[in-house]
């Protein structure tokens, strides 16, 4: 998240020889470019179905709580007491049967791995097999698009704010290097070495438990308010703590790494250049500071939206935010595949589509890089 | 190798690097305490030990050094036998291989709380004739109370709070508080009380050992959990188990990231583009979501998990920054040198190319450890951590699991969570530091 990734000029155009159309030279690139992503999510996919069904171990967890389930509601129901023994095994094992097969047990591993593959590349995400959306539908669709919307309230919150006034402050900063401030965001910035679920914990304690002036996790009150305004005052009184622990798990190391890029791209000659000329501060900083960093904070900023997407598990969990995370991490405990690989491939798309678009970002917003060349 | 030398001499201009230091070497000896305090069967034993093992400490008990920081005093627990000498036991002998056997226990009781419990463990030798045994109760004004007379078995236990006969005879439900208060005005009366027991065997062999259990509100130096451990166990053994894991895992993913980076580099070809494939496909994974798969599914082993925790971590992005750095090494001068008189590609990469990049290694190994501290920690909290060893993260799971934040029992979370946190900041303030040193374009500008 707080990552600055260094500039990478790889693509930067060696000369050629010949010349060659634009057109051609763009379009076989991203051609190659498509389908090497493509081969690397499906491959990635492909190890993630197969890591969910770790070799067919879960099947057997599962046939055997199916099993357990079935003979339990026969064994229990009344009206099958006085069936003879028989027959109410035939009943159990033809349930079961029924029961394995809507699950899709009874086909081999590797067939249902590729099965599950193929299906989650074209998005037919499927029925989840125990978890349940609020409103009660099985479609892993529904139930990730249920909780969606909480995890890009809380992310987007957090995130978006942390992007912002970290570029801002760093801006800052860089122009008064040496200051006490700037002393104090690289002295606090080993801060960032711990999780935000671990701040999150100390929040809870001191707002939640010692004070008691914020809830200690959840996302509306319960009851839900009524009316619109409560509710979204309920939202936002339960938002404040997880951001919070986000914002600050963070917000030190992201500020200093900022900071130091720009203070890097400042000490350019072109940039003491541009100030013997005698050019305004805040022209110096836009044209020949922020710039030649702009491919890099669009790439933070790229990462960034993807980080919105999966979610923070550890921190949705600590606060039992009903977000994407937690989803994931309950989908994991009740051994719920569809919904793992689902959210999984969703993550896989998003991160291969920023990566195709960040290379003709790159190529718009600076000048030395060509696309394909 | 001086220059090495000469980089570290700096560490002593950084405050936060030995401040850092300072921490690790703290957390090492600390490490090292508690693998020869407790060994690791026994720590094992103790962790996964029940009621058999912890009976005598009360549950959810916070630290004694609490009563340092509140006005109200809350009584301390303890536990004393005759076993070990902590209670003396006098045996006088009487006629025909009968004996009397007297215990007393004198103790301090000064707090402010009445103790949740007390209890008496019981144990006897005999052949056929059961041995008696009666208690008696002191208080400071002098009162006498008559607790208990019983014929022993081989094993006894005898609750304060639950004999009816002691509750009619004290004329309340409440045992514990009517023996430590005044009966007139029911005030609790600080002061000496004592426990006298005098006990009669008859039989030449026979013999009588009494364990007496004090539960108060709060228990030694690190309190106690849900299950009466006490936490001083898992706190101590916490510290080996995340240096281990964060240095073998960053110290494992560090070096092998660069070795790979460096052979990738230097054949080129094929196993280059192997080598940014597999980048490309790990950074598509999820990898808390692996891990959780992985802990859920198959094994909860810290083994496990740690060869994991490297596997994934390998081809990341920093295989794509050593890489580009390599590509510049590689056209160096002194390269160029070793392969003109022969040297092999092997030497190459391994004497020549891979030595010149320890400066960077070593920041980023430092820096790399908190990152893997927390995730033993994180992966702990959602139930994945190993289910035998005593870690830190596991303290603050049991804590989650049973409500400590809400339920008031604060250094339940606060004693493992400041552990980790003074870990990761002692590991991050030595990182940032040997950063600044060993990339000298950071703190120049």
């Amino acid at each position: 998240m707080a990552v600055v990734a260094q500039p990478t000029l790889e693509k930067a155009a060696p000369k050629k020889g010949r010349h060659e159309n634009t057109f051609t030279r763009v379009s076989r690139y991203v051609v190659l470019r498509l389908l090497t992503l493509f081969v690397t999510v499906v491959i990635s996919i492909y190890l993630t179905v197969m890591i969910a069904n770790m070799g067919g171990f879960v099947d057997k967890i599962m046939k055997g709580e199916i099993r357990d389930r079935v003979t339990g509601s026969i064994a229990g129901n009344t009206a099958y007491l006085k069936m003879d023994p028989a027959v109410r095994q035939k009943l159990i094992n033809d349930r079961i049967a029924a029961e394995e097969e809507r699950i899709g047990l009874n086909i081999p591993v590797a067939v249902r791995n590729f099965r599950y593959m193929s299906n989650a590349l074209t998005l037919q995400l499927g029925r989840a097999i125990n978890m349940t959306s609020d409103s009660g539908s099985k479609q892993v669709r529904l139930i990730l698009l249920e909780r969606l919307p909480a995890t890009l309230l809380l992310m987007g919150v957090s995130q978006l704010f942390l992007f912002f006034s970290s570029v801002f402050l760093a801006l800052n900063l860089s122009r008064r290097y040496g200051s006490f401030w700037d002393k104090l965001v690289v002295t606090l910035s080993p801060t960032s070495a711990v999780p935000p679920w671990f701040y999150g914990i100390f929040l809870i304690l001191i707002f939640a438990a010692l004070f008691k002036i914020l809830p200690f996790g959840g996302m509306v009150d319960s009851p839900p308010p009524s009316n619109s305004i409560d509710y979204s005052l309920s939202v936002l009184k339960h938002l404040t703590l997880p951001a919070i622990a986000l914002i600050l798990s963070s917000f030190f190391l992201s500020i200093y790494n900022y900071r130091t890029f720009f203070l890097i791209y400042s000490s350019e000659d072109y940039v003491e250049m541009a100030k013997a000329k005698g050019l305004p501060a805040r022209d110096v900083e836009q044209r020949y500071i922020l710039r030649p960093t702009l491919p890099n904070i669009i790439t933070n900023f790229a990462l960034l939206i993807i980080t919105l997407w999966s979610g923070a598990l550890f921190t949705e969990t600590v606060f039992l935010w009903p977000g994407l995370g937690r989803t994931l991490y309950q989908a994991i405990g009740l051994y719920d595949i569809p919904i793992i690989v689902g959210s999984t491939i969703i993550y896989a798309y998003l991160l291969a589509i920023t990566v195709f678009l960040l290379d003709f970002i790159y190529a718009l917003v600076d000048p030395r890089v060509k696309i394909g060349g | 190798m001086n220059a090495l030398k000469n980089s570290f001499q700096k560490l002593f201009y950084y405050p936060s690097a030995m401040l850092g230091i300072f921490v690790i070497l703290l957390l090492v000896f600390t490490a090292i305490y508690a693998m020869i305090k407790i060994p690791y069967r026994e720590a094992i034993r103790l962790w996964r030990g029940g009621e058999e093992v912890w009976y005598q400490n009360p549950k959810f008990a916070p630290p004694s050094w609490i009563n340092l920081f509140s006005k109200k005093k809350y009584a301390e627990s303890f536990s004393v036998r005759t076993s070990d000498g902590t209670i003396t036991k006098e045996v006088t002998p009487g006629a025909e291989g009968t004996s009397t056997i007297s215990a007393s226990y004198t103790f301090d009781f000064a707090s402010d709380y009445y103790p949740q419990d007390m209890i008496l463990y019981l144990t006897s030798k005999y052949q056929a004739k059961q041995p008696f045994i009666s208690v008696e109760w002191l208080t400071p004004d002098g009162r006498k109370i008559r607790i208990v007379n019983t014929v022993l078995s081989q094993k006894q236990t005898y609750r304060f709070s639950q004999d009816a006969k002691l509750q009619t005879k004290l004329k309340t439900d409440n045992v514990i508080p009517a023996l430590f208060s005044d009966p007139e005005t029911h005030d609790l009366i600080r002061g000496k009380y004592q426990l006298l027991i005098t006990g009669a065997t008859f039989e030449p062999d026979s013999d009588i050992n009494v364990e007496y259990v004090f539960h108060g509100q709060v228990y030694g130096l690190a309190g106690t959990d849900q299950a009466r451990r006490d936490l001083v166990v898992p706190l101590l053994w916490g510290a080996p188990i995340a240096l281990a894991f964060g240095l073998i895992a960053s110290l494992g993913t560090s070096v092998l990231t660069m070795v790979i980076a460096a052979v990738g580099t230097w054949y080129g070809g094929w196993i280059d583009e192997l080598i940014q494939r597999i980048t490309e496909i790990n950074l598509v994974l999820p990898f808390f979501s692996i891990l959780i798969m992985i802990g859920t599914f198959y094994s909860r082993s810290i083994w496990v998990i740690l060869g994991a925790t490297i596997l994934l971590n390998i081809f990341t992005g920093s295989i794509k920054a050593y890489r580009s750095i390599f590509v510049q090494v590689k056209e160096s001068m002194y390269i160029e040198a070793a392969r003109a008189y022969g040297a092999s590609s092997p030497r190459i990469v391994f004497l020549y190319l891979i030595p010149r990049m320890i400066p960077l290694l070593i920041p980023g190994l430092v820096s790399s450890v908190p990152a893997f501290v927390f995730l033993e920690a994180s992966l702990a909290l959602l139930g994945l951590g190993d289910p035998v060893l005593p870690t830190w993260g596991k303290i603050i799971e049991d804590a989650n699991a049973n409500g400590a934040l809400y339920r008031g029992y604060y250094y339940w979370i606060l004693e493992p969570a400041t552990l980790l946190m003074i870990t990761g900041l002692g590991f991050a303030m030595l990182g940032f530091a040997l950063d600044r040193i060993f990339n000298p374009k950071l703190r120049e500008v």
